[in-house]
């Protein structure tokens, strides 16, 4: 942490929205509607949709498309105290400066959730020298996702930190302390108390749609789109963590963007149908680094897949195979080559062709060990 | 003091750097800078404020090249341990990745070597004062007529050797090993600019300005003085070859003028003494000849490029930050380009601070 200051984050110089004559608005939405005062209009009617969007300011903007981007907002399921002051989510920006605020005189933290997003926040709260305890609802980390011997991996990396991992156990309250009305402890799934100056509830996030509903925009748990993201209202579309398709929502970091250059394309040259293509993804559990390409099963054993693990570091991987054909790779600490993985995986290669060739397939610095199967 | 800090865990880190004051342009880093730049006005101009420090060096002087230290030698043997004591520091910081560790021993090694012992033991046998690391047009006048016509018709062999050794490198070596491996096999692995840089300049990589702005200055400034030695050069062959022309008198002062403003003034006083505050690479990214001649050879025809991982950029900027060439690595990995830059120096740290394990330097 302090690797970077906002201005370092920011994707775009300042310069580069006007350039590209895209105008910025830093307001919030408060209404979308018709200008011709009727409601949405819907595919195939007569008049020419034209849509108000009218912002918290009170000024109106014009426009004849309209693309929600609203993406998500954190999931908490009523625990008693969740509002306590001290008690926040770890999702937006914002979330930072409450989380700056919370951690002054903050000695212990515990974090809810033991996803991408907990981990992160534990690592933040480890960074400013806070004492962390996480509630994992699973028996190890990821262990729903991870076959045994991976979660086992990354949960021994964590804990190595300090970071105190109950595993097996959830939330039941939030308790308020005594004198200064902010959060004091936790009481667990188990019953068991914990001090808690700062709790950082982890538990997922939901589709952000409040907008897109009031509107009259078709909604479920996310806003419905098909597969070229066209909501039920003509000409307004729904991209990223707010949509929702006919086999559900994507919740991924790069859908979002994917979604983002081909709803561009749907609207500019009518493209059709939107390919999420094979299944990637990548994070960071402390300092290990985790890419996965394809599908790694959770039950993932010595029959279906080749499992490495290096005796030196703390690296390993897992090639899955289908009678012989690799449908997924995993690494901890080790990189690999997207495009590589994707044709081997696509074109049902033979794991032993993989495993021969299987310098191509790593994307390690130079003079990196290299990984022996 | 987090200037040295040893005290670090498994893996190469960046916590704090944006909290530090030494690192991130506080008040320490601006009196490092007085400091730095006051030692480098003091060497060129005013060596006699340093003749008690120089005066120390007397019995290493002897030792080394047989006669007394003069401030020359105080400055070689100031920047050769700032370049041991740092790469130290370097060494234990990124010792998980290889690719640090062998470019930086190598780094230590030439600068020890090529840098600071050979040229005392060449001044103690009573010959020229040689630097087998650098070349044309880092150092213009090994490429003068006086000096090399010298060097190549000398019946001493050592001193013909140094000669073809000059010819070769800038000639042969320089464009083959740049095709093969990119600017980096000098810029990150050989080069005495960049044995500090990229040693006791590590702390400070991320002061570099990524902005458009800084790029288009840079394009300018690298290449202008680029066209300047090349001229300059070229303007001393022909008073060489015609004595007599009118252009040839222009020859020697245009070489002193940029001795003093580009050899003196920009690669010592601003190029280091600027560290704490524009960054490691001033000199090399803004100022230095010979890496405007690699980097055309490296943009135009290398096989060396950084490689974006199919679409795992995550834009988290890291990358770009501590680039201390200024490159916006960023822009090109979020769109999934392989970055193919004329000042990258192939350090590789944007492939090591990459979380998601994005970039990769490949000689394809």
């Amino acid at each position: 942490m302090g690797h970077m200051t906002f201005n370092d984050i920011k994707p775009y110089e300042d310069w580069f929205w006007k350039k590209n004559r895209i105008e910025l608005k830093q307001e919030a939405v408060t209404e979308i509607r018709s200008c011709l005062g009727t409601e949405l209009p819907r595919y195939g009617g007569t008049e020419v949709p034209s849509y108000c969007i009218v912002l918290g300011s009170g000024e109106t903007i014009e426009a004849d498309i309209v693309i929600f981007a609203t993406g998500s907002v954190p999931a908490w399921y009523n625990w008693p105290g969740q509002y306590l002051p001290g008690v926040q989510s770890y999702v937006h920006r914002s979330d930072l400066d409450v989380l700056e605020a919370n951690i002054q005189g903050a000695s212990t933290a515990v974090v809810v959730g033991g996803g991408l997003i907990g981990v992160e926040a534990a690592e933040v709260l480890h960074s400013r020298g806070k004492h962390v305890t996480m509630l994992v609802r699973e028996s190890g980390f990821y262990s729903n996702v991870f076959p045994a011997e991976e979660s086992d991996f990354i949960t021994k990396h964590i804990a190595s930190y300090g970071i105190e991992l109950k595993t097996t156990t959830e939330l039941d309250q939030i308790v308020k302390g005594e004198t200064n009305g902010r959060v004091d402890h936790v009481i667990t799934s188990n019953g068991e108390r914990i001090k808690a100056d700062i709790v950082v509830l982890a538990t997922g996030v939901k589709p952000n749609i409040s907008l897109a509903r009031d509107s009259g925009v078709a909604t479920d748990r996310g806003i419905l789109v098909n597969d070229r993201f066209e909501t039920s209202r003509a000409n307004i579309y729904a991209i990223g963590d707010c949509a929702q398709f006919s086999h559900g929502i994507q919740q991924l970091w790069y859908s979002a963007r994917s979604h983002g250059e081909h709803v561009a394309k749907v609207v500019i040259q009518g493209a059709g149908p939107y390919s999420r293509g094979l299944y990637f993804n990548s994070a960071k559990f402390f300092d290990l680094e985790w890419q996965i390409y394809g599908v790694v099963p959770q039950d993932s054993n010595l029959g279906t897949s080749l499992f490495w693990k290096d005796a030196r570091s703390e690296r390993c991987l897992r090639i899955c195979h289908d009678k012989g054909s690799v449908i997924g790779v995993h690494g901890i600490g080790v990189r690999l080559r997207q495009e590589v993985w994707t044709n081997w995986i696509e074109a049902g290669t033979h794991i032993d062709n993989a495993v021969s060739q299987l310098s191509k397939g790593l994307f390690d610095p130079e003079f990196t060990r290299g990984v022996l199967i | 003091m987090s200037y040295i800090e040893l005290n670090v865990p498994d893996s190469m880190r960046n916590h704090g750097t944006m909290w530090s004051q030494w690192k991130h342009r506080g008040v320490p880093a601006y009196l490092l800078a007085l400091v730095l730049t006051g030692f480098y006005v003091m060497v060129f101009w005013f060596p006699e404020i340093l003749a008690p420090l120089t005066s120390l060096l007397d019995p290493l002087a002897r030792a080394l090249r047989g006669s007394a230290a003069d401030h020359w030698f105080l400055y070689g043997t100031v920047y050769t341990l700032s370049v041991l004591i740092m790469g130290a520091r370097m060494l234990v910081r990124y010792r998980t990745q290889r690719y640090h560790v062998y470019r930086t021993i190598t780094l230590m090694i030439v600068q020890l070597i090529a840098a600071y012992l050979i040229p005392a033991f060449l001044s103690r046998i009573g010959t020229n004062e040689f630097y087998f690391s650098y070349f044309w047009p880092l150092k213009p006048e090994y490429l003068f007529p006086s000096n090399i016509s010298a060097l190549v018709q000398s019946d001493n062999g050592l001193l013909m050797f140094m000669g073809f050794w000059t010819i070769a490198m800038t000639v042969i070596a320089t464009p083959v090993l740049t095709y093969f491996y990119g600017k980096r096999w000098y810029c990150s692995w050989v080069c005495g600019c960049a044995a500090l840089a990229e040693t006791a300049g590590d702390p400070f990589r991320q002061n570099s300005s990524k902005k458009l702005s800084a790029w288009k200055f840079e394009r300018w400034m690298v290449h202008g003085v680029l066209a300047l030695v090349t001229v300059i050069t070229g303007l001393l062959w022909w008073a060489n070859a015609d004595p007599t022309s009118p252009l040839a008198s222009y020859a020697e002062p245009a070489n002193r003028i940029y001795g003093f403003l580009i050899g003196s003034v920009f690669s010592g006083v601003i190029g280091v003494g600027f560290y704490p505050l524009l960054g490691s690479r001033v000199w090399c990214r803004f100022g230095c000849p010979m890496a405007a001649v690699l980097g055309i050879i490296q943009k135009y025809a290398s096989r060396f490029r950084i490689t974006t991982n199919g679409s795992q950029c995550i834009s988290c900027g890291n990358c770009s930050t501590y680039c201390e060439m200024g490159i916006d690595v960023r822009a090109y990995a979020q769109r999934g380009e392989d970055i193919k830059r004329a000042s990258c120096v192939g350090c590789g740290v944007c492939a090591t601070v990459c979380p998601r394990g994005v970039l990769k330097l490949e000689n394809r």
